[in-house]
């Protein structure tokens, strides 16, 4: 527990308003290296919108951003990937007609070395089969046999599986993943908090926008309270129970700065 | 590695438990153009006992030489039908691109290939309006092209001042296409169907080998994933139309030589004609799923099936009749493969 270690992304003061809703005001949220930082609030609380300001999907009105202390500003998606964010969508933003490996490197296909990729434009389909399989078996995601599969024939958490190593394929500093669970049940749900540990243990930092409490004490090291628009709270699963958490999320419950834990825990 | 190699033999007998009916049902969803081929080598071999003719090669060359056209149109159409898009205007595109290459040489006075470069960038441009309305005007495909369909016949009608110009009024580069190569003694094709031959291999490439090609599936497949995955949608959708306008361009060039004349009032079915080539090929109308070459069998198909019930001694209306429920065959087999466990 090292107190001097600074932010890998940090947001500070964001605004972000639709029309006469304010969907953030004023929001603050600071993401420390290695940890997983779990994001928690009640619908309208503003979690999405806060989440696209920092995967570059909306572009905030008002506050500043920080990827390793260096401002940034991203003006779509790939602007936060080319920074080393990957996003994990509820969607889950996959192809369900293309095979695992296709939708691997989906927006940022391999061409071949030599005259075929630079004259042809030829794809190198097996250095990216090879790269696909290497990926999903250093996830440990055992039950995905084949990676020329379409992923219409994968189940619902295989299906998560591969969008999930989608980002830690190429995610280098940070990963979110927007209600990772919420479409799955009670094994699959198991086998993807399995992955988000070991992406925690590749040395990524990673934010997971849940609604389920139980899961959100199991893996996170703190808990980012959103109420209103603005962060009210950060707590750690350790220092306060689920119960005191969702009287912060629904304002029954203030804590005082000095209850909080706002620096890193790792 | 031994544990993985386990897990794969377990998959395996997993998978040799499907009965022969799923088998078929993941095969024919792994490769959609196989059951297209089938109708084509069973109508092949059905027409052989219809009528003697048939299957001679003068005939199949006859066959291939009226599916030239068509088949030239599906390409196009293919594309565009791939990204869950569908294109009215083809074939008044095609008729346009067509007069305008025949007129300004007959009657402008223009020289020969800057008739054709003009028709070709008449017909591109008309393809890229199409997609501007699709991709910056935001409206649906089959709206915009059910418009320009009119918008093109009208303008054709219009400029052409309805007459067709005849094969001794034009520049001889226009019917080039139409003439004939001996592959082997009765067996000959002509350049247009070499050329369609070759307009097939290149997008094959192109949507199995590039990225562009995996990118127009993918929008096809679902428009909202593939943005959400970094593919930049509208610009693939644009690239898609204009490279269609393109195809449709060089089709009148095709249509001129199959027809001996370019004339205003041709090909009003071309468009619901390539439809029915691609749908019968295997393409999926909901985007996503297909493969070229099966357009190109699926013309065939219609083709084979006009001339054998032709010689059948069949009467039109039941050779349309018969084209009607190919296309519902073909369409309910699609939504069968479907539901394919792989």
């Amino acid at each position: 527990m090292s107190k001097s270690k600074a932010p890998v992304l940090e947001a500070k003061n964001l605004v972000k308003t639709y029309g006469r809703v304010i969907a953030i005001d004023g929001a603050d949220l600071q993401l420390f290296p290695g940890e997983i930082l779990a994001v928690v609030g009640d619908n309208g609380a503003g979690k999405s919108t806060m989440i696209k300001c920092l995967s570059g999907a909306e572009v905030p009105d008002g506050g500043s951003m920080e990827l390793d202390g260096a401002p940034i500003t991203f003006k779509r998606q790939k602007d936060s990937r080319d920074a080393g964010i990957e996003t994990v969508y509820q969607t889950l933003a996959v192809s369900p007609a293309l095979d695992i490996a296709a939708n691997l490197f989906l927006g940022r296909e391999v061409r071949k070395k030599g005259p075929l990729g630079v004259l042809l434009r030829m794809l190198d389909n097996s250095g990216m089969r090879k790269r696909a399989k290497e990926e999903i078996t250093a996830l440990g995601i055992g039950t995905i046999q084949n990676i020329s599969q379409a992923v219409e024939t994968l189940s619902g958490g295989q299906r998560q599986a591969v969008s999930v190593a989608r980002a830690a394929a190429f995610g280098q500093k940070v990963i979110i993943l927007d209600e990772p669970t919420a479409a799955l049940g009670v094994k699959e749900s198991g086998q993807v908090l399995k992955l988000i540990e070991s992406l925690r243990q590749r040395g990524l930092s990673i934010i997971l926008i849940s609604h389920n409490m139980p899961q959100v004490f199991e893996v996170a090291d703190r808990i980012h309270i959103q109420r209103l628009g603005k962060r009210v709270a950060v707590v750690t699963p350790k220092s306060h129970t689920m119960n005191e958490v969702v009287a912060v999320m629904t304002g029954a419950l203030k804590l005082d700065v000095k209850d909080q834990t706002l620096g890193p825990v790792r | 590695m031994s544990k993985t190699d386990s897990a794969i033999d377990a998959a395996e007998t997993f998978k040799d438990r499907a009965t022969t009916k799923q088998k078929v049902q993941t095969t024919l969803h792994n490769y959609p153009w196989l059951s297209s081929a089938a109708v084509l080598i069973v109508a092949v071999f059905v027409f052989s006992f219809g009528n003697e003719n048939f299957l001679t090669t003068n005939n199949l060359s006859l066959i291939l030489q009226q599916v030239a056209v068509i088949g030239a149109i599906a390409a196009g159409q293919t594309l565009i039908i791939l990204t869950a898009g569908i294109d009215l205007s083809c074939g008044a595109i095609a008729i346009f691109a067509s007069m305008v290459m025949a007129k300004t040489a007959f009657v402008n006075g223009w020289p020969g290939w800057a008739a054709f470069l003009l028709g070709i960038a008449v017909g591109t441009g008309a393809g890229a309006f199409n997609g501007w309305l699709i991709t910056k005007v935001n409206l649906p495909p089959f709206i915009v092209t059910l418009g320009t369909f009119n918008v093109f016949s009208a303008l054709t009608l219009f400029y052409a001042t309805g007459r067709t110009i005849m094969d001794k009024e034009l520049e001889p580069m226009f019917l080039y296409l139409g003439e004939p190569i001996t592959i082997f003694s009765n067996f000959r094709i002509t350049y247009g169907v070499l050329l369609v031959i070759v307009m097939y291999s290149i997008l094959a490439f192109a949507l199995r080998y590039t990225a562009w090609g995996r990118h127009v599936y993918a929008v096809g497949d679902d428009i909202e994933a593939a943005r959400l995955a970094g593919i930049q949608v509208k610009r693939v959708l644009m690239s898609v139309y204009f490279s269609a306008g393109f195809i449709f361009a060089i089709t009148s060039w095709i249509i001129i030589g199959r027809v001996g004349a370019a004339s205003p009032n041709s090909g009003t079915n071309l468009n619901l004609d390539s439809i029915t080539a691609v749908v019968i090929g295997g393409t999926s109308l909901f985007g996503g799923r297909g493969a070229i070459f099966g357009s190109l069998i699926g013309a065939v198909i219609v083709g084979v099936f006009r001339n054998g019930l032709t010689l059948a001694g069949v009467d039109l209306y039941y050779q349309t009749f018969a084209v009607g429920l190919l296309i519902i065959t073909a369409v309910s087999i699609d939504q069968w493969i479907r539901k394919a466990r792989v």
